[in-house]
C-alpha cells in the first residue's frame, strides 16, 4: 500500500491479527543492528534494573519533597470547607463568605499538580465526574451560574447519602462538599474571563461553595498583575510554595549520582551538559532525569563492558562468565592498558595472555573502584562542607560544581582550590568547629574501614579545639584578630593576609590555635589529594562512567538550524566528495541545486526577483554542466534547468527561507536575516 | 555629554539610539579613570554583549576569549566589593564550551572563521546586481572555488578616488559588507555609515527601482556619492578625535568587538530602513518558459541524473543502521524527531517497511494540504480501534483514545508523521493534541521536521509531552512528494490550472456568454499597464455588451454575471464611488494565453 495520495493524508496499516500477537520484545532491538552483541541480554536487563531503581528513587524523592506541601494544602482545603458550614450569624463570617478561599501554589515542578489532581480525585471523584458530564450537556443549552448552583444543590442532595467518606475522617459530616476548581496554569488564562468568573462566583458563593487553587509557575506577583484589586479582594489567598527547582536538582543528584548505590556514573562532560541544559534552558527536573535515562541507555547500549556495571557482588559473579571477546575488550580499554604498563613485565604477560589471571585482576580492580567511590563521595562531601561557606565560593556553592571540577582534573592543581585553602586558613574557630562537626557526621554515617580513622582524627581535632577553649591562654589577641577577619570582604582579607604574612615574618611565633588550624587544613588537603583523584586515573573506569557527551548533546540539545546551515553552506560536510571540497564561505558550482539557489538568495535583500534568480541559477548550473559532455539540445537543457530551479525554490519555501509575496510581481520575500 | 545630545538632534530616532550605544561605549573607555561613571556604563556594555552573545549563539572561541578577558578586566576592579551574587550566575563561557561545542565543530570545516556570526548575524544590504555577479563568478571558474565575498584589500576603500569608475563602487560595497570594516579607518564606522544610509536610500530609489540599469551614469553618480562619503567620514573623525583616539589606543581588540556589535545593529536598521526594495522589474511572463505544470515538471526532473549518488547512499546507509536503535528508544518511552536538510520521507518509509511490518502503524503525511488533527484522530478511532461512533469534539475523541490505550496495555501503535511542522499541523492546538497522544506509553511517535523554525512550535510543556530525542538525518534528497501539492509551489504552476479550468467552464457556456467574458478579458488586458485599474464598472460593461449585440437587457447580463461568479470566473468589488467593478482574478499572462487558444480554435 502506498503512502501517498491526493485524497488523504493518513494511512493505517494493520497487520493480520495472528502476526501482530508476536510482537518483538524490546530487548531484541537492543542487540539487533549492533555487531558486538556481547552479553546484550544481560546488559539490557541491568539497564532495566538500574533504571527502575533510579526511577523509583526519584519518584520517592518527589513524593517526599511534595509531602509537606500537599499536607498543608489538604489542611487548607478542609479548613476552608468547614468555613462554609459555620452557620453563625456574626458579621465577620458573612464577610468572609464573600471571599473565595484560594490557594496559590508556586510550583517549579509541573507534574506536581498532576499528582495533586489525581489525589484530589480520589477524595471526590464522584462529584467531579458528575459535574463534568452534566456541564457538558448544559453547554449546549444555557449556562449560567444559577443553573450551576441549582445543579449543585440537586447533586449534593442526591448523592448525599452515598458520598465517599474514606479519606476525610476528621470532618465526618460532609454535607455539601465544596467544589474545588484547579486552574493549572494561571499565567495562561485570559484575565477578563478569570476576573468575570471570580466576580460572578463570589456572588453565588453561599449556594455554590467554591475553592480555587491556582497553579503559578512564576511568582505570586502575577496574581496581582492578572487581577485588579477589586477582584483580588474577593479572594482569600493563602500561599504555598514548593521547593525551588535548584534545590530539587541538588537532592536528585545527591540521591542518584553522589552515591555508591548506583554503579552508573556520569563523566564530567556529560554532567556539565545535563546541568547546563537544566540551568540555561528549562529548569526541568523531568528533562534532567530524561537525560540521565538516555545516558544510561547509551552506556549500556554502546559499551559492551557495561555488563559489569552493577553492584559489586553481582559483578564479581559475572566476571567469571566473561567471554573471550569481552576479555579482549577489557584488554583494549585505555585505562586498563595504562594499568598493565605499570606492572612488572611477567605480570604484564600474564595479564595479556592468561584469562584466569586477568579475571582475578579485574575482580580486584573492580573492588578497588568500588572502594574508590565510597571514599570519593565521603571526602567530596567533607570538602564541600569546608568550601561551601567560604566567601565568594571559589569552589562553587553547590556540591555539583565541586563534583564537576573534581571529575575534570586534579582539583588541587586548580587556582580556585589554592585560594580556597588560603581562605580556610583564616577561618575562625567556631566556624571551623561547626564544619568539623558536620564532617564528623559525614564520616560517621559510613561504616568504611579505610576512612574510619579519619573520623577519629576529626574527633581528635574537635577535642583539641575544645581544650583550647578551656585552657585560655595568651593567644586571645590573635584569636580575636582572626575572628575579626572572616566577616570582611575579599579585599580586606587579602590585605590582612599580607599583613599576617608580614607579622609572621617578623615574629615567627604561631599561636596554638593557628597551629591547630594549619593542621586541620593540611589534613583536609591530604585527604583531597589522596581520595579525590579524577576517575580517569582509575583502571576500568570506562565500565562505570558514561562519557559520550556528544551523542547526548546531539539528541537532547540538537541544533536543527545549524544542521540546515551546514548542509546548505558546506555540502562537503555530509557528502564526502572531493568535488565539493571548498574554502570557507564559498561553494563549488557542482553542489546540489538547493545549495546553489540558497547561496544565490543570500545575496539579495528582502525581496528576490525570480527572473534574476533563475537566470543566475542557470548561469551557475550551465557552467557546471558543460563539464559533462551532454547531447541534449540546448532548449531542452534550459527547460530542465528551469525545472531544477523551480524545485530548489519550492524546497527553500518548504524550509522557510522564502515565501511568496504580492508586493511585486514575480518576487519572493526572504524570511531570514544573515546566513541562515 | 552635551555635545552628544546635539548630535542626536539631527539624526533619526533609531540611529540616535545606536549612537547612544556607541557613545556609551566610547565614553566608558574615555572615562576609564572615573570609576563612578565606569560602573554605570559597564551595565549597558554588558547588556549589549549579552544580547550579542545570545544571538551569536556560538561565536568563535577566540573572540569569546577576548571578550571574556575584557569583561574580566572591568570587573576585576570592583571585585573586592564582595557582592552577594553567587557564581550560580551563569557563566557564558562555560555554557558555550559545554553546549556549543557541537556547533563549532560542525562549522569548523567550511565556514570556520566566524561560524556563529554567519548563521545568526544580520544581513548586509546587498547590491542589487550581486546575485548575477556571484553567479557569473561561480560560472566562470568551474570546478575551482570562488570566494563569495571577494576579499578585496581594504586599501581599495581608501583608494577610491584613484580607482576606475564602475568597479570601485561595487568593490566598496563589498568591502563594507565584508564585516571587515573595522580595519578600515579609525573613524567610528557607525557614524560614517549612518550618514550613508539616508543618502544612498534616497538616491537608490531613483536609480535602482528599474534596476538592471547598466548605464554608466548611475554608477558614476554612485561613485561621486562614495567619494563624498569618504570625505565626510574623514571629517567626522577629526571632529571626534578626542574620543576616538583613546579608543584605538586603549583596547584595540575591544574596539573591534564594539564595532562588530554596532555594525550588526546598524546593518539591520539599514536593511530595514528603506521601504522600497531594489530589485529589477523583470517578470516571468516575459520569459517564455515560465509555465510548467506538475506533470511536465516531474518529467523534466526525471531526466536529471542525481549527482553524488554514492555519497547519498552512504549517508542513507548510515541512518538505516540506526533503525533498531530507534525502535529500542521508541519502546523505552522516547519519541524520535528527525531533522536536517533533505526529504526524510524515503528514510521513514524504509524504516516502516523494515521494522514496522508486524505492528499497527499509521503513516501521516503532514504535507498533505487537507490533513488535520481530526483526520488523524479519526483514522485512529475508526481504523485502528474499530470504533464507529462519533464524537462531540476533538478533545472528546482524544480522551476516548487516551482511555482506550490506558485500559489496554497490549495495544501498541506507531505513528509516523512526515512533516510534523507542516502548515496544517503546526498550530498550537494540533501540536498539543499530537503531543498528548505521543505521551501515552503505548503510542510511539517518530516524526520529521523541515522548517527552519520548526522547534518554535513547542514550548516546554509540549516538549515534555513529546519527550523528543533528536536525530540529525541530512539526506539531500529532493522534497518531491512534499512540494508536489499545488499550494506549495510558486506562481509558475498555478498558471496552468486556471487556464484549463477556464477553457472547461467556458466550453459549457453559450456563445453569447463566451462573448461577454471575452469582452471583459480584452478590457482587462487593455488596461493591464494601468496601475490604478480596479475593474470594469457594470454600467460600462453593459454598454459594451449592448453594442456588441450580446445582451438585450441589463437583467440578462446580471444573470450571466451571476453564473460567472458562481464559477469564480469573476470577482466584483465596490469602488470608492459605490459602483460595482468587475474583475477576472486570473493573471494577465494566463488570460493572454486563453485568448490565443480561443482564436486558434475558432
Amino acid at each position: 500500500m502506498a503512502t501517498s495520495s491526493v485524497s488523504k493524508g493518513c494511512f493505517v496499516f494493520k497487520p493480520n491479527f495472528k502476526k501482530r500477537k508476536i510482537s518483538v520484545p524490546v530487548e531484541d532491538y537492543f542487540n539487533k543492528g549492533k555487531n558486538e552483541s556481547e552479553d546484550s541480554k544481560l546488559r539490557f536487563e541491568t539497564y532495566q534494573l538500574i533504571w527502575q531503581q533510579m526511577k523509583s528513587e526519584t519518584e520517592q524523592l518527589q513524593e517526599e519533597l511534595n509531602k509537606n506541601l500537599f499536607n498543608s494544602l489538604i489542611e487548607f482545603l478542609q479548613q476552608s470547607y468547614s468555613g462554609f458550614h459555620k452557620n453563625s450569624r456574626d458579621w465577620g463570617c458573612q464577610i468572609k463568605l464573600r471571599e473565595i478561599p484560594t490557594a496559590a501554589l508556586i510550583l517549579d515542578m509541573k507534574h506536581f499538580l498532576q499528582k495533586l489532581v489525581s489525589k484530589l480525585m480520589n477524595c471526590c471523584v464522584d462529584e467531579e465526574s458528575k459535574e463534568e458530564s452534566i456541564q457538558v450537556t448544559q453547554k449546549k443549552t444555557f449556562c449560567s451560574m444559577d443553573s450551576l448552583s441549582s445543579w449543585y444543590m440537586s447533586v449534593t442532595q442526591k448523592t448525599d447519602p452515598k458520598l465517599p467518606r474514606k479519606k476525610r475522617t476528621s470532618s465526618s459530616q460532609w454535607q455539601s462538599p465544596p467544589v474545588v476548581l484547579i486552574l493549572k496554569d494561571l499565567e495562561s488564562f485570559t484575565t477578563k474571563v478569570l476576573q468575570d468568573f471570580i466576580i460572578i462566583s463570589s456572588q453565588h458563593l453561599h449556594e455554590f461553595p467554591l475553592i480555587l487553587i491556582f497553579g503559578i509557575a512564576t511568582s505570586p506577583i502575577i496574581i496581582h498583575r492578572l487581577l485588579p484589586h477589586a477582584v483580588s479582594s474577593l479572594l482569600c489567598i493563602e500561599l504555598f510554595q514548593s521547593l525551588s527547582c535548584k534545590e530539587h536538582l541538588t537532592t536528585v543528584l545527591d540521591k542518584l549520582l553522589l552515591t555508591t548505590q548506583f554503579p552508573f556514573k556520569l563523566s564530567e562532560k556529560v554532567l556539565q551538559i545535563l546541568t547546563n541544559i537544566f540551568l540555561y534552558h528549562d529548569f526541568s527536573i523531568q528533562n534532567f532525569i530524561k537525560g540521565l535515562q538516555l545516558s544510561l541507555l547509551e552506556h549500556f547500549y554502546s559499551q559492551p563492558l557495561s555488563v559489569l556495571c552493577c553492584n559489586l557482588s553481582e559483578a564479581k559473579r559475572r566476571i567469571n562468565f566473561l567471554s573471550e571477546n569481552q576479555c579482549e575488550n577489557i584488554r583494549r580499554l585505555p585505562s586498563f592498558r595504562r594499568h598493565v604498563e605499570k606492572q612488572a613485565s611477567e605480570k604484564q604477560v600474564a595479564l595479556l595472555t592468561n584469562e584466569r589471571f586477568l579475571k582475578e585482576e579485574i575482580q580486584s580492580l573492580l573492588e578497588n573502584l568500588h572502594v574508590y567511590h565510597t571514599n570519593y563521595f565521603l571526602v567530596l562531601r567533607c570538602l564541600h562542607q569546608f568550601t561551601s561557606s567560604l566567601p565568594k565560593y571559589p569552589l562553587g556553592r553547590q556540591i555539583r560544581e565541586l563534583y564537576c571540577t573534581c571529575l575534570e582534573k586534579n582539583i588541587w592543581d586548580s587556582e580556585e582550590y589554592a585560594s580556597a585553602l588560603q581562605l580556610l586558613r583564616m577561618l575562625a574557630k567556631d566556624e571551623l568547629m561547626t564544619i568539623l562537626q558536620k564532617c564528623f557526621k559525614v564520616f560517621k554515617s559510613s561504616s568504611e574501614k579505610q576512612l574510619g580513622s579519619t573520623a577519629k582524627r576529626i574527633e581528635e581535632f574537635l577535642a583539641q579545639f575544645q581544650s583550647l577553649d578551656e585552657a585560655k591562654e595568651e593567644e586571645d589577641t590573635s584569636g580575636l584578630q582572626s575572628k575579626g577577619l572572616q566577616k570582611t570582604d575579599l579585599y580586606h582579607l587579602q590585605k590582612s593576609l599580607l599583613e599576617m604574612k608580614e607579622l609572621r615574618r617578623t615574629s615567627k611565633k604561631q599561636t596554638r590555635f593557628e597551629a591547630l588550624r594549619e593542621k586541620v587544613v593540611n589534613f583536609i588537603d591530604s585527604l583531597v589529594r589522596e581520595y579525590l583523584l579524577p576517575p580517569e586515573t582509575q583502571p576500568l573506569h570506562e565500565v562505570m562512567y558514561f562519557s559520550a557527551a556528544h551523542t547526548l548533546r546531539a539528541h537532547l540539545n540538537a541544533a536543527p538550524r545549524i544542521a540546515l546551515h551546514t548542509a546548505l553552506n558546506n555540502p562537503y560536510y555530509y557528502l564526502k566528495n572531493e568535488a565539493l571540497k571548498s574554502e570557507e564561505g564559498c561553494i563549488p558550482n557542482v553542489a546540489p541545486d538547493i545549495c546553489i539557489a540558497y547561496k544565490l538568495h543570500l545575496e539579495c535583500s528582502r525581496l528576490i526577483n525570480l527572473v534574476d534568480w533563475s537566470e543566475a541559477f542557470a548561469t551557475v548550473v550551465t557552467a557546471a554542466e558543460k563539464m559533462d559532455a551532454n547531447s541534449i539540445t540546448s532548449e531542452e537543457r534550459n527547460e530542465i534547468i528551469h525545472a531544477r530551479f523551480i524545485r530548489a525554490v519550492s524546497e527553500l519555501e518548504l524550509l522557510g527561507f522564502i515565501k511568496p509575496t504580492k508586493q511585486k510581481t514575480d518576487h519572493v520575500a526572504r524570511l531570514t536575516w544573515g546566513g541562515c | 555629554m552635551f555635545i552628544w545630545l546635539l548630535i542626536m538632534n539631527f539624526s533619526s530616532l533609531c540611529s540616535a539610539l545606536l549612537l547612544l550605544f556607541r557613545l556609551a561605549m566610547m565614553s566608558k573607555l574615555e572615562l576609564k579613570e572615573d570609576k563612578m561613571l565606569e560602573v554605570q556604563f559597564v551595565g549597558d556594555d554588558d547588556v549589549l554583549n549579552h544580547i550579542l552573545d545570545r544571538e551569536g549563539g556560538a561565536k568563535l572561541k577566540k573572540e569569546r576569549a577576548q571578550l571574556l578577558v575584557n569583561t574580566k578586566k572591568i570587573i576585576k576592579k570592583p571585585e573586592y566589593d564582595l557582592e552577594e551574587d553567587d557564581q550560580e550566575v551563569l557563566k557564558d563561557q562555560n555554557y558555550v564550551e559545554v553546549l556549543g561545542q557541537d556547533i563549532q565543530e560542525s562549522l569548523k570545516n567550511g565556514s570556520a572563521a566566524d561560524g556563529g556570526n554567519k548563521v545568526y548575524s544580520f544581513q548586509n544590504r546587498k547590491h542589487s546586481e550581486k546575485m548575477a555577479k556571484l553567479a557569473s563568478e561561480l560560472a566562470k571558474t568551474p570546478r575551482k572555488n570562488v570566494s563569495v565575498n571577494l576579499k578585496n584589500d581594504p586599501e581599495i576603500m581608501i583608494n577610491i578616488p584613484q580607482c576606475s569608475k564602475g568597479h570601485s563602487a561595487s568593490d566598496k560595497v563589498q568591502v563594507k559588507n565584508n564585516d571587515k570594516s573595522e580595519f578600515l579607518s579609525t573613524a567610528p564606522s557607525g557614524i560614517r555609515k549612518r550618514l550613508i544610509v539616508p543618502r544612498s536610500h534616497s538616491d537608490s530609489e531613483s536609480e535602482y527601482s528599474a534596476s538592471n540599469s547598466e548605464d554608466d551614469e548611475g554608477v558614476a553618480q554612485e561613485y561621486e556619492e562614495d567619494t563624498n562619503e569618504v570625505i565626510l567620514s574623514q571629517k567626522i573623525p577629526s571632529q571626534n578625535r578626542v574620543v576616538s583616539a583613546p579608543v584605538c589606543k586603549g583596547t584595540p581588540s575591544k574596539k573591534m568587538k564594539r564595532d562588530k556589535t554596532s555594525d550588526l545593529v546598524e546593518e539591520y536598521f539599514e536593511a530595514h530602513s528603506s521601504s522600497k526594495v531594489l530589485t529589477s522589474d523583470r517578470t516571468l511572463q516575459k520569459l517564455k518558459r515560465a509555465k510548467l505544470d506538475q506533470q511536465t515538471l516531474r518529467n523534466l526532473l526525471s531526466k536529471v541524473s542525481p549527482s553524488f549518488s554514492a555519497e547519498l547512499k552512504q549517508l542513507n546507509q548510515q541512518y538505516e543502521q540506526l533503525f533498531h536503535k530507534w525502535m529500542l528508544q521508541l519502546r523505552l518511552g522516547f519519541n524520535i524527531v528527525l531533522f536536517g536538510l533533505g526529504s526524510k520521507r524515503d528514510l521513514l518509509e524504509r524504516f516502516r517497511t523494515t521494522v514496522l511490518q508486524d505492528s499497527i502503524h499509521v503513516v501521516i503525511n503532514g504535507f498533505f494540504p487537507g490533513i488535520s488533527v481530526k483526520s488523524i484522530l479519526n483514522s485512529i478511532t475508526e481504523e485502528v480501534l474499530d470504533h464507529m461512533g462519533t464524537f462531540r469534539s476533538v478533545l472528546d475523541q482524544l480522551d476516548w483514545i487516551v482511555n482506550k490505550f490506558k485500559e489496554d496495555s497490549s495495544l501498541e501503535l506507531f505513528l509516523l508523521i512526515h512533516n510534523l511542522d507542516s502548515q496544517m499541523l503546526r498550530g498550537d492546538k494540533s501540536q498539543q493534541i499530537i503531543g498528548q497522544l505521543s505521551s501515552l506509553r503505548n503510542i510511539y511517535l517518530i516524526a520529521s521536521i523541515d522548517h527552519l523554525n520548526a522547534p518554535l512550535m513547542w514550548d516546554h510543556a509540549k516538549q515534555s509531552l513529546y519527550n523528543w530525542l533528536w536525530y540529525e538525518t541530512t539526506t539531500y534528497s529532493p522534497y518531491t512528494e512534499e512540494t508536489s501539492y499545488e499550494n506549495s509551489l510558486l506562481v509558475k504552476q498555478s498558471g496552468s490550472l486556471p487556464l484549463s479550468s477556464l477553457t472547461h467552464v467556458l466550453r459549457s457556456l453559450t456563445p453569447n456568454a463566451r462573448g461577454i467574458f471575452r469582452l471583459l478579458i480584452k478590457y482587462q488586458l487593455d488596461n493591464q499597464d494601468n496601475p490604478s485599474y480596479i475593474g470594469l464598472s457594470f454600467q460600462d460593461f453593459y454598454q459594451q455588451c449592448r453594442e456588441a449585440f450580446l445582451v438585450n437587457s441589463d437583467l440578462t447580463l446580471r444573470a450571466q454575471l451571476t453564473e460567472f461568479r458562481d464559477h469564480k470566473l469573476i470577482r466584483t468589488k465596490k469602488g470608492t464611488d459605490g459602483v460595482e467593478y468587475l474583475l477576472i482574478p486570473v493573471d494577465n499572462g494566463t488570460l493572454t494565453d486563453f485568448l490565443e487558444k480561443e482564436e486558434e480554435e475558432s
